[in-house]
């Protein structure tokens, strides 16, 4: 639940001020950035993600040493399920379940 | 001991430790309580426990949203599978939460449409995606989580989205504390002050534990590290007799906390006059409901919901072990009837929930083992 997922921003969502894609120990997925208007953030920077929303700017060392806290916790699997989660880039997926779809 | 060489800079947690032997006066029984849940997954999962001299007490606090979820509201959120055309969206966490009649999991393999989501925002998008059925969020969670959920309401409000709502059961964490305070059968002497709640209200919102309460507060990191460097700092101020609020987690913890989150939980959210947590019972202005601007998008105004009430089993002792009276072996239930398997009480269910932590760290030996290794 308190899961803080650090990835890094790749690209601004042109046609949304709220969207940027994240790189996320090479996973990339589109992350909101509503909590973090009062800041302007780069592609380049570091963010900490909670439930698909950058919720702080971070370091790079402490990016990486998230990573690997969130690894020592046996939770660095969850955490990469939760961002491949994100976007429902496996809508399919979503939409295949019983009592479902169109 | 034994997770020690995993740790970054082993060094200097072994310097913490003898700090904190050097700092905890002999004649005292120091009682701390870290509130986050996060935190009491990784003092388990470190061991650090071990690392604390006996006189130093480390109780886990209430600091789980699973955990602290009545199972009424879970019979509430489910009743309304039954709705034709809904979709019931929720984390991964609460998939295996048991309600009355089965876990949401369990609804699932019934028939029910029960979907898991990583983001209040994909909950919105499975809307956009089944226009001709209803989405409703099952919102858990503290002011961590809260926002991200205000936002994408506000999103829905945006894009006139009607068939997607919310079931809100955000709570926040300074009443919880203060109930704790309030507890007569609560000894405590000082508090590791949440990290990810932090980030949002910042350390303003504890200074009363100090300045009121004369209870020192240290928001903490969930390095091994940094959990050990707060109960260090609690140590000094409790030796300076002294009590106030330090933030150890400043490279993520701005002291105002992230005024765009606060902002958006403002506009969205109201407190509610009061809500009741598992094992604390009820707790007056301590959740979040959401305002009837948006009422819209409100399942509990939107829809009947029963309003079901359940009482803990009462063989399980959730209370007691929430409050940090007993610990989590103490529990008559705790390794027998309860494991992370087959929960009883909602302790046991996620990875933060000081029982399944225990469990999952200390009790895969037999239980008169594990209670005599238990400090």
């Amino acid at each position: 639940m308190c899961l803080a997922i650090p990835g890094k921003i790749v690209e601004l969502d042109a046609t949304s001020a709220n969207q940027a894609v994240v790189d996320v120990v090479g996973v990339r997925r589109k992350v909101d950035l509503g909590l973090l208007q009062d800041e302007s953030i780069q592609p380049g920077d570091w963010v900490l993600i909670h439930v698909g929303f950058a919720m702080s700017k971070i370091s790079e060392a402490d990016a990486a040493e998230q990573m690997r806290i969130l690894a020592i916790l046996g939770e660095s699997e969850a955490a990469m399920q939760e961002v491949r989660g994100y976007g429902l880039e496996d809508e399919k997926h979503l939409n295949r379940q019983q009592g479902s779809g169109p | 001991m034994k997770y020690v060489d995993e740790f970054r800079a082993p060094e200097l947690i072994a310097k913490a430790g003898e700090e904190i032997r050097r700092l905890a006066d002999p004649a005292r029984h120091y009682r701390i309580m870290e509130v986050c849940g996060g935190h009491t997954h990784a003092i388990y999962r470190f061991g650090l426990k071990d690392l604390l001299p006996s006189n130093v007490e480390l109780i886990h606090g209430p600091g789980c949203p699973v955990c602290v979820l009545p199972m009424g509201r879970i019979d509430d959120g489910l009743s309304l599978t039954a709705k034709p055309d809904f979709i019931f969206a929720a984390f991964g966490d609460m998939m295996r939460v048991p309600g009355t009649h089965g876990s949401p999991l369990e609804y699932k393999a019934r028939g029910m449409d029960v979907r898991i989501v990583y983001s209040p925002s994909d909950a919105l998008k499975l809307a956009r995606l089944n226009p001709d059925k209803h989405v409703m969020f099952f919102a858990i969670g503290f002011e961590t989580t809260a926002p991200s959920t205000a936002l994408t309401i506000l999103r829905a409000k945006l894009e006139g989205l009607h068939n997607f709502s919310v079931f809100c059961n955000h709570v926040t964490i300074i009443p919880a504390i203060r109930a704790i305070l309030d507890s007569p059968d609560m000894r405590l002497d000082g508090f590791v002050g949440p990290g990810h709640v932090s980030t949002v209200i910042g350390c303003r919102p504890y200074e009363w534990i100090a300045k009121d309460e004369g209870k020192p507060v240290v928001v903490s990191g969930f390095e091994p590290l940094d959990i050990l460097q707060s109960i260090v700092m609690l140590l000094r101020q409790l030796r300076d007799g002294v009590a106030t609020v330090e933030n150890q987690y400043k490279r993520v913890v701005p002291w105002d906390g992230n005024r765009a989150a606060l902002r958006a939980m403002a506009e969205v959210f109201e407190l509610r006059s009061y809500f009741e947590w598992r094992g604390l019972g009820f707790i007056s202005q301590s959740a979040l409901k959401i305002r009837s601007v948006y009422a819209e998008w409100d399942a509990e105004q939107r829809f009947v919901v029963p309003g079901v009430r359940v009482t803990d089993p009462k063989a399980a002792q959730c209370g007691e072990v929430l409050k940090g009276v007993l610990k989590p072996s103490q529990c008559k239930l705790f390794g027998r009837e309860c494991t992370p398997e087959t929960p009883v009480g909602a302790l046991m269910v996620s990875s933060e929930g000081s029982c399944a932590a225990q469990y999952n760290y200390q009790h895969h030996r037999p239980v008169s083992i594990a209670n005599a290794v238990a400090l």
